[in-house]
């Protein structure tokens, strides 16, 4: 045995389990609908069961005869109040916004949209007395096609425009000064290969449906919300209804899930608030599923036009995008930006010497669009995945061998991209070789081979993607030059109490990610302060006024260093008071393990050594600080980052395709992902693995679809259908650990890793499979018939077309087209 | 109004329902036992599941007037004088939960499924819960903590 002094266990890097739990699998949690006011009224929204119409009459008195019904209103009862449902988000000067009512006035233009509201003294009176209002509406054509919505005298959305098209937003490598001219590229090329992809809708489907309690108080009104955003809620509510902010309390208390589909500001928020003021009473709104599906806003929803040109020796030359982003109905907070959010990602770890990106926001009569987890980079990181499979099968090269004569070597970091962004680090190589191992990948393509050549009528597919993205949203200025409403900072202020405990407010506002220990876990090694003894504030503007909140995987990566640097402060404030104590000079000092010791002194000799509890305890009786210092030990501070953050990875799927079904069966996922340092293991193995469980569900499962007259045919978990646990293999994860330079902690952001990565290694492994028939795509969802009807080749456009498995009616594909069949 | 009677998490009441009331909406509504939540409207979600006279059930899925006369146990009646119950110790270690919305159904539901199969395959576990929605996790820590309880009690 060897004397050593005893050191407190690091906390960064431990699998901790959760501070968060206890509350959550006891049953004792404050979801927003569990919350109940005296006085208050429950409300139920009347919505168009039309896609597009003009409301020629509507009438609610009926209503107010029902059963315990307190008020019935329309949108003309808020006309001049309500304003418009906010977009933050202009990313072009000229982007056309044509408004977006809360409750539709005297228009609707997507099925869903909300035309009256009811308040009553029960849920269920509320929502009874619906059926006493009467709606009369002169149909219009719906407007679902989103290349017919660009055609000249199509039927427009919106009547105050003049064309569906929202905006074009381009970026050109050759313009930019970031690259080569693309038309340089495109008539040089001596391959090039051309592909359209199509994202179909999808519904984010967080687990807890969307709840507000509004109550007034005074000149202000205090929001309970089912939120990722209660800062920008906060804000963007005093803009949009005319409250001023400071009369503005917005609190997301436990809320169950967002994966971006509680990003925005919801006609719902505002209508609660406009009744509760109204009436002057407390109110609740909380949504049904099939209501959430149906009016909650969805995802993805693009066509991409993608043109990559390579030499005969593999080597990419240029890359051509051009995207048409379904926009749905109405432009939400970030709605516009989404597919911005992609457009620097498709040239993703390769050396692309000629870039262009062109995207076109298209109105139309369906649900709007805006975040789903990973918010534009799933889209870019799924086309290029997916054509550099395509590249490599025309080229009958390895598909990871084209990979790595393309992609950014690990020496070469730092690394501009065509985009102009600089990667900081990356180690491509060694992900892929660590995933390759796990796969047993050699021994897997000898067995494909074997079960070709024996013609098993179940082949082997094996896809790759090896993926980087751009998170942690994200330098101000950045944001400011893409046009954004607001910057990326974050805030976090670090309390020392009397006892030595520690309180930490933070901007950010977790919903199940587990900040509330990573943080502690990070402020514990800090302050060098047990993990108990840290408590993390959030999710009120009350108790935490200054934040950007929780989305694009910027909670540790901005808020988690925004913290790091008011801990930092709280050292150096601790340092002053305890020089002064010990009476020595500050510089003499070293803090270690929470306590200041006289350089050159052993540890713990008499008059040498304070702890940060002696000294808070100090600072709190003030009784000997130095002169002109402020009694207070607690410090702010706002982060703004100077660059993005690039988590990458490697992600291999093995799928087992039934050609005589169309049954896809994954066999084997194995991902390496580097995020950097490691806070805890644990909890970026729970963010990876729910990443991959959506991304998965986007390749084979999920897709809203709307039939041709406009109507949301998957409205229910019956046809709208995430995963369920048979449904999904375990997992084989790793990492590999590339620290980033960005940030004092190393650290990369993790939670929409896993969904960005996941899309195209599946859909690369089923075309895999799938190769020898001929196929060189399946559109996703890949459902066993749009596989089997892949398989049979004869009739190759029906395995893009719609699916009729919704009670056998004909329906239409993500891009509104009918399926002929 | 139909009068029922009913003891939930070892206490009786009396109420007065309407017989078109779920149990769901019973207990979180008129009893206060907002633990057990409401996922979805189709019964596809299971985030409802509650145990009744011993099963598992989806409590959107039965009237309270069915429940007249039963016992139930919600997940705030699991833990006994602040002991978890096993699957609420096995979901915090295996880190099984991360919003926790699914997660009071989620743990209803496990212990069933134990109940029935006390030694379940992985692909037992993950037929088992197939009725309950996990949007965050990709189920993978819920099986583990299912056979962590299971090996617990071999």
């Amino acid at each position: 045995m060897t004397a050593v002094a005893a050191r407190p266990e690091a906390e960064i890097g431990k699998a901790r389990t959760r501070k968060e739990d206890q509350h959550l699998i006891t049953g004792r949690t404050t979801w927003t609908d569990n919350m109940v006011l005296p006085g208050m009224v429950h409300l139920a929204i009347l919505r168009s069961p039309m896609a597009h119409a003009t409301i020629t009459s509507i009438d609610a008195s009926g209503a107010l005869s029902r059963p315990g019904v307190i008020a019935a209103y329309t949108g003309a009862d808020f006309a001049e109040t309500q304003g418009n449902v906010p977009c933050a988000w202009p990313v072009t000067p000229d982007m056309v916004n044509p408004g977006a009512p809360s409750l539709a006035v005297t228009q609707v233009n997507c099925v869903g949209e909300a035309v009256a509201v009811v308040a009553a003294r029960t849920k269920v009176e509320a929502q009874d007395a619906l059926e006493a209002i009467d709606v009369e509406y002169e149909p219009l054509p719906p407007v679902l096609d989103l290349e017919a919505a660009l055609v000249e005298g199509s039927t427009l959305v919106h009547p105050n425009t003049t064309s569906n098209k929202s905006y074009t937003w381009t970026f050109d490598s050759g313009v930019a000064g970031t690259g080569a001219p693309i038309d340089d590229a495109l008539a040089a090329a001596e391959i090039t290969v051309k592909r359209r992809f199509l994202q179909q809708r999808l519904i984010p489907s967080f687990m807890e449906p969307r709840s507000t309690v509004v109550q007034p108080i005074g000149d202000g009104v205090t929001i309970w919300s089912a939120t990722q955003i209660p800062h920008i809620l906060r804000t963007m509510l005093a803009l949009t209804l005319g409250i001023p902010e400071q009369k503005v309390r917005a609190i997301a208390p436990d809320v169950g899930g967002g994966f971006g589909g509680k990003i925005v500001v919801s006609p719902e928020e505002i209508i609660t608030t406009l009744v509760a003021r109204r009436l002057g009473k407390p109110a609740k709104y909380t949504e049904s599923r099939s209501e959430s599906l149906m009016a909650a806003h969805h995802g993805r929803a693009q066509i991409q036009d993608v043109t990559i040109t390579a030499k005969r020796d593999g080597t990419v030359t240029g890359l051509d995008v051009h995207l048409l982003a379904d926009m749905g109905a109405y432009l939400r907070l970030v709605g516009p930006g989404v597919p911005i959010l992609g457009a620097f990602m498709y040239p993703a770890i390769y050396k692309i010497p000629a870039y262009r990106f062109v995207c076109d926001g298209i109105f139309t009569t369906k649900a709007p669009t805006d975040a789903y987890r990973g918010a534009g980079r799933p889209e870019a990181t799924f086309a290029i995945e997916r054509i550099m499979d395509e590249l490599a099968h025309e080229l009958d090269m390895d598909p990871m061998e084209l990979r790595r004569k393309n992609w950014i070597k690990h020496e070469e970091f730092p690394f501009t991209t065509v985009c102009g962004l600089t990667y900081d680090t990356g180690n491509y190589e060694a992900a892929t070789e660590k995933a390759l191992a796990l796969m047993g990948w050699d021994e897997l393509r000898t067995e494909q081979a074997q079960r070709r050549a024996s013609g098993d009528p179940v082949q082997l597919g094996l896809g790759i993607s090896t993926f980087t993205e751009m998170c942690g949203l994200a330098p101000s200025r950045v944001l400011g030059s893409l046009d954004y409403g607001a910057g990326g900072w974050e805030h976090a202020s670090v309390r020392v109490l009397a006892t030595g405990k520690v309180e930490v407010v933070t901007g950010i506002s977790p919903h199940g990610q587990g900040h509330e220990t990573g943080f502690s876990q990070i402020v514990a090694d800090k302050l060098g302060v047990p993990f108990e003894d840290v408590e993390i504030i959030h999710g009120d503007t009350q108790s935490s006024p200054k934040g950007l909140d929780t989305y694009g995987s910027r909670s540790l990566v901005v808020g988690g260093i925004a913290v790091v640097k008011a801990a930092d402060k709280v050292i150096e404030k601790a340092r002053q008071v305890a020089a002064h104590v010990l009476e020595v000079s500050g510089d003499d000092l070293e803090f270690e393990a929470g306590s200041f010791t006289v350089k050159g002194m052993p540890a713990g000799a008499a008059g040498s050594t304070m702890s940060l509890g002696e000294i808070a305890f100090a600072t709190f009786a003030a009784h000997n600080l130095p002169d002109g210092m402020e009694p207070s030990l607690d410090s702010d501070a706002t982060f703004d980052p100077e660059n993005f953050s690039f988590p990458h990875g490697t992600h291999l799927c093995a799928v087992d395709v039934d050609t005589e079904t169309g049954r896809v069966t994954i066999r084997k996922y194995v991902c390496v992902d580097d995020v950097g340092t490691a806070i805890n293991p644990l909890l970026i193995e729970g963010q990876v693995h729910g990443g991959l469980a959506q991304g998965i569900a986007q390749a084979l499962f999920e897709e809203a679809v709307y039939d041709d007259a406009g109507n949301l045919t998957t409205g229910t978990f019956v046809d709208y259908t995430p995963p369920s646990a048979p449904d999904l293999p375990s997992f084989i994860t790793d990492r590999t650990v590339t620290p980033a330079t960005s940030n004092p902690l190393g650290v990369k952001g993790v939670g929409e890793a896993g969904t960005i990565a996941s899309t195209p290694a599946v859909v690369n492994a089923v075309v895999d499979a799938l190769r020898p028939f001929g196929v060189d795509d399946v559109q996703m969802p890949m459902t066993p018939e749009r596989v089997w009807r892949a398989v049979k080749g004869s009739d190759r456009a029906r395995a893009e077309g719609g699916t009729n498995a919704y009670g056998g009616a004909s329906t239409s594909t993500s891009d509104g087209s009918v399926d002929p069949s | 109004m139909t009068k029922i009677s009913i003891t939930v998490d070892d206490v009786n009441y009396s109420d007065e329902v309407e017989p078109r009331t779920l149990l769901v909406h019973y207990l979180r509504e008129q009893l206060g036992k907002v633990g057990t939540v409401v996922g979805c409207d189709t019964s596809n979600c299971g985030a409802c599941t509650v145990e009744l006279d011993g099963q598992s059930v989806k409590s959107c899925t039965v009237l309270a007037v069915q429940a007249d006369g039963g016992t139930v146990t919600t997940i705030e009646g699991l833990a006994v004088n602040g002991e978890l119950a096993p699957m609420q110790q096995a979901f915090h270690d295996k880190h099984a939960l991360q919003c926790g919305y699914c997660t009071p159904g989620m743990i209803m539901a496990s212990r069933d499924l134990l109940k029935n199969n006390p030694h379940p395959s992985e692909a037992e576990i993950r037929e088992g819960i197939e009725g309950n929605l996990c949007r965050c996790t990709g189920y993978q820590n819920i099986v583990r903590a299912v056979q962590a309880v299971a090996g617990a009690t071999s």
